[in-house]
């Protein structure tokens, strides 16, 4: 008998399979290790089917658990918000652990398996929490334990300065979220979310929690400038794990980011899209030109998922800036575009970095110019990574297009802004989303031109053979989702029209009913802008089977094989083929010299001798050197100056704290 | 009522002269003899308290202080004294009218502070607090311009007469915080003692000075 309110208890009983499979698997000897993911793909499920009849049942449960901080315990909450995140990651996870079964166990896995559970659980749990203390406590868990998981190598130094890295901006970040939930609770201290929504704070201390909060929640879902680590660690973690990291706990912490400004920040000033608006555009195009660069597959996803944040970023600043300007429809279309490209990012971002460690397990290397022509050997997962990189590219009709055209349905909408700042930063933004949709598509065309076609560029990758049975799976049905999510994205976004009454108070933005097909995705009205994914599906199908049929009928049917035009001299090189770096030495041209002063030296041979030629790049990353390395050096400069205070005598120190409170005093007494 | 304040007032202050006098007193006895006075005065300053306020349990606050204060602790440090042999005088850091400068400038930011910072509390209470400050930033400058680690301590001392008096003019601690504040007090001495013999035994001084060069030398090594 299933009572009302099943759901959360199904989500418990999930939790506590996380963290049954996290204990036993510290105890469980290595070939029993699959179990792990066996458990944690059982818990998803679990978890997805909670979560989803949550949602359209549109409920909203509460707990309050007696343990945590005595006296104020743990409060718990399930609602629209969190049932969608929710979903989220749980499908992330229940992919990932499919793939996870079908890593072979190595020395590695006694470091892995514990944590990966671990991980999984604590990120369903920041969702449920409803208390500050609840949220940083498992938030910390998140961080912690996927921190351990990106060191799980750490006999690599890389892989140790990822860590390190990422230590220190997970601490960072948590640290600017304490002080939003201080700014939030207020002088009387109401840790309890609910308290924080009933309280009315002044303008200078909502403003403060924003800028915590974008600190705080910004720096771990990769927004530039706070992107250092995610680049550095992303790709460290094992495969399975950086496809969580990348396309399920960045979004975890868009939802905290989206629970704290619209939820319990209140009524939103037009300036608070500012940031977002100002941050998701750079980080979209920035993001992108060091993606278009990279020469590691899995850095260069990582990149890509700053851009797919940076993108999140604009649709929120964009659903502030209409819900404070009272133009509630607009706002509800934002809102929608930046959760639907929240659930979308999960989805393909996860199938490239799953096809991406496939491709590492069976070549050992991730390096761009290290692979090619793995389509012939890895037949599957190069068509699914297609899927992912068209997807992920936003070609209609895929998932990535259905958020990314809602999100410009929202752009156009900008003349209509009563302040002249976003009227002008509206087509701007329009321009740099253009610029990053383009960047992006050059970047996958990049990638996947190098990793699966042509030929293969080392013996490791001659010699690859297809991913075991399970990885493809997971990779399949990643794929399949992002065409079943561009089919019918009309009805998901459908669907989200309660979340985007709550926190956009837009009442029936997203409209399907009145399309010319059930499917078809309407924003505003349908005389304005009409989406219809089956529709353009079956004229794409329909013109390419006919323009091949076409051309089989009129050339030849046969298909041949001979050798490629090389100048009269076939070359048995690899090496003479088109590279990952020629292939963007076009974008370097134009933007090297500004985003990353590249600089390209050419040192050829004089003529008559026999040595070789020299083609150098040398980079230079100037947000990591102003931002982080500068400060890092000036911190340190000052501490060594302060370190005279480690031998004062006791006198001289009892005199420093005296003059120090006769200071205060004396402030007190002048101002107050 | 007029009386009570004048009474109030008179005691506080009389607590305030000996802190000066503390100050500049640079013979030790004397400086143990003038905190026993000090601590008798608060006892009193307690005790009238007390009688105006009708708060039986002010009198116990005032028994303990002089039981404790005016008697255990300085008849302790008196034989410490006399154990360690500490005959000569005690050297100050800073000259006798720099130190009474010192002194009346924090007598001055405290009364301007706290007349300043309370203006709706009840007169009594306000001069009463401000007094006390005075009293505790005294206890502090004389734990800072003295050499000696036995007038240091009664600095300590002193500065814990000055919170006593702060706590009772306002409407009094709990008499369990209270209780506590006077065994931690006892306890301190405890450990002050334990460490003083420690540091003559290795120095043969009781001067601070001689810790700080094993400190220098570290520093530098």
């Amino acid at each position: 008998m299933i009572g009302a309110g099943w759901q959360l208890q199904a989500l418990f009983v999930a939790l506590a399979i996380y963290a049954g499979a996290a204990l036993a698997a510290v105890f469980l000897p290595r070939r029993r290790l699959g179990l792990v993911y066996a458990a944690s793909a059982a818990a998803a499920s679990l978890a997805v089917v909670a979560e989803i009849s949550a949602f359209f049942g549109e409920v909203v449960l509460k707990e309050h658990l007696p343990v945590g901080l005595p006296g104020v315990g743990l409060h718990i909450r399930l609602d629209g918000l969190s049932a969608f995140f929710g979903f989220i990651v749980n499908v992330g996870v229940l992919m990932t652990s499919i793939y996870g079964a079908g890593i072979k166990r190595d020395d590695l896995s006694k470091r892995i398996e514990p944590l990966y559970p671990a991980f999984c659980g604590a990120m369903n749990a920041v969702l449920l929490a409803d208390d500050a203390y609840g949220f940083l406590f498992f938030w910390e868990l998140m961080s912690l334990s996927s921190w351990a998981l990106v060191v799980s190598r750490h006999d690599d130094p890389e892989s140790r300065k990822a860590g390190y890295v990422y230590l220190v901006m997970a601490a960072g970040g948590t640290m600017a979220l304490l002080f939003a939930f201080g700014g939030l609770a207020g002088a009387s201290g109401g840790y309890a979310f609910d308290t924080m929504r009933a309280s009315h704070l002044t303008p200078l201390v909502s403003a403060l929690v924003l800028g915590a909060a974008l600190i705080g929640a910004g720096s771990k879902a990769g927004i530039m400038p706070l992107h250092a680590w995610l680049p550095l660690a992303h790709p460290a973690a094992p495969s399975h794990v950086s496809a969580l990291m990348s396309g399920v706990m960045t979004k975890v912490a868009i939802y905290a980011l989206i629970r704290v400004v619209f939820d319990l920040l209140g009524d939103p000033q037009w300036w608070w899209s500012l940031p977002f608006i100002l941050l998701g555009a750079t980080s979209a195009v920035g993001a992108l030109l060091y993606a278009v660069q990279d020469q590691d597959l899995k850095r260069l996803l990582a990149y890509s998922t700053i851009e797919n944040v940076g993108i999140i970023f604009a649709g929120l600043g964009l659903a502030i800036a209409f819900k404070s300007s009272n133009i509630p429809p607009a706002a509800g279309i934002a809102l929608a575009a930046a959760l639907i490209h929240a659930l979308n990012h999960s989805w393909f971002k996860s199938l490239l970095f799953l096809g991406a460690g496939a491709v590492l397990h069976a070549t050992g290397t991730k390096q761009l110019d290290r692979l090619g022509g793995l389509i012939h050997r890895m037949p599957k997962t190069s068509a699914f990574w297609l899927i992912g990189a068209l997807a992920i590219s936003a070609l209609p009709p895929l998932n990535g297009f259905v958020s990314e055209w809602l999100l410009f349905q929202a752009v156009l909408t900008g003349p209509v802004f009563p302040e002249p700042i976003l009227q002008f930063l509206s087509p701007v933004l329009g321009a740099m989303l253009a610029l990053a949709a383009g960047l992006a598509a050059a970047c996958f065309v990049r990638a996947f031109g190098t990793v699966f076609l042509g030929r293969p560029r080392s013996p490791e990758a001659a010699t690859a053979h297809e991913a075991p049975f399970a990885q493809t799976l997971a990779i399949g049905l990643l794929a399949l989702l992002c065409i079943l999510g561009g089919l019918l994205g009309g009805l998901t976004a459908f669907a989200l029209n309660p979340l985007l009454v709550e926190y956009a108070g837009a009442a029936a933005a997203i409209n399907t009913q009145t399309g010319p097909t059930p499917f078809s995705l309407i924003a505003f009205d349908q005389g304005r802008a009409i989406y219809d994914a089956p529709t353009i599906a079956f004229f794409v199908a329909v013109s390419s089977f006919t323009t091949m049929a076409a051309i089989h009928l009129f050339a030849t049917k046969k298909t041949r094989r001979s050798p490629a035009w090389d100048c009269g001299f076939p070359d048995p090189s690899p090496a003479t083929q088109y590279t990952a770096s020629s292939y963007s030495q076009p974008l370097r041209r134009v933007y090297g010299g500004v985003v990353y002063s590249a600089t390209e030296t050419v040192d050829m041979p004089p003529p008559g001798s026999l040595r070789e030629g020299h083609f150098r790049i040398r980079f230079s990353d100037y947000l990591w050197r102003f931002l982080y390395v500068m400060p890092a050096n000036a911190l340190w400069a000052i501490s060594e100056r302060f370190d005279l205070i480690h031998y004062l005598t006791i006198r001289r120190y009892l005199v420093l704290m005296f003059s120090t409170l006769i200071v205060l005093l004396v402030i007190t007494a002048t101002f107050m | 009522m007029t009386n009570a304040y004048d009474v109030a007032h008179f005691l506080a202050g009389m607590m305030l002269v000996c802190s000066f006098t503390l100050l500049y007193q640079d013979r030790i006895l004397a400086v143990l003899n003038t905190f026993a006075v000090q601590a008798i005065m608060l006892s009193l300053a307690v005790a009238w308290q007390g009688y105006v306020r009708n708060a039986p349990d002010l009198f116990i606050t005032a028994a303990m202080a002089f039981g404790l204060k005016g008697i255990i602790i300085p008849v302790a440090l008196n034989r410490m004294v006399e154990k360690l042999g500490i005959k000569r005088g005690v050297d100050q850091v800073v000259n006798v009218g720099v130190a009474m400068f010192l002194g009346l400038g924090l007598t001055s930011l405290a009364l301007l502070l706290v007349l300043k910072v309370t203006p709706g509390a009840a007169s009594f209470t306000r001069e009463g607090l401000a007094l006390a400050l005075a009293i505790i930033l005294l206890g502090l400058l004389q734990m800072i311009l003295r050499r000696n680690a036995v007038t240091q301590i009664v600095g300590f001392m002193s500065i814990e007469n000055g919170l006593i008096l702060a706590a009772t003019g306002a409407r009094g601690m709990p008499l369990v915080v209270e209780v506590s504040v006077a065994f931690s007090v006892l306890i301190a001495l405890f450990v002050f003692a334990v460490f003083l013999f420690r540091i003559r035994e290795r120095f043969d001084s009781v001067d601070v000075e001689s810790l700080d060069k094993v400190r220098a030398a570290r520093a530098h090594r």
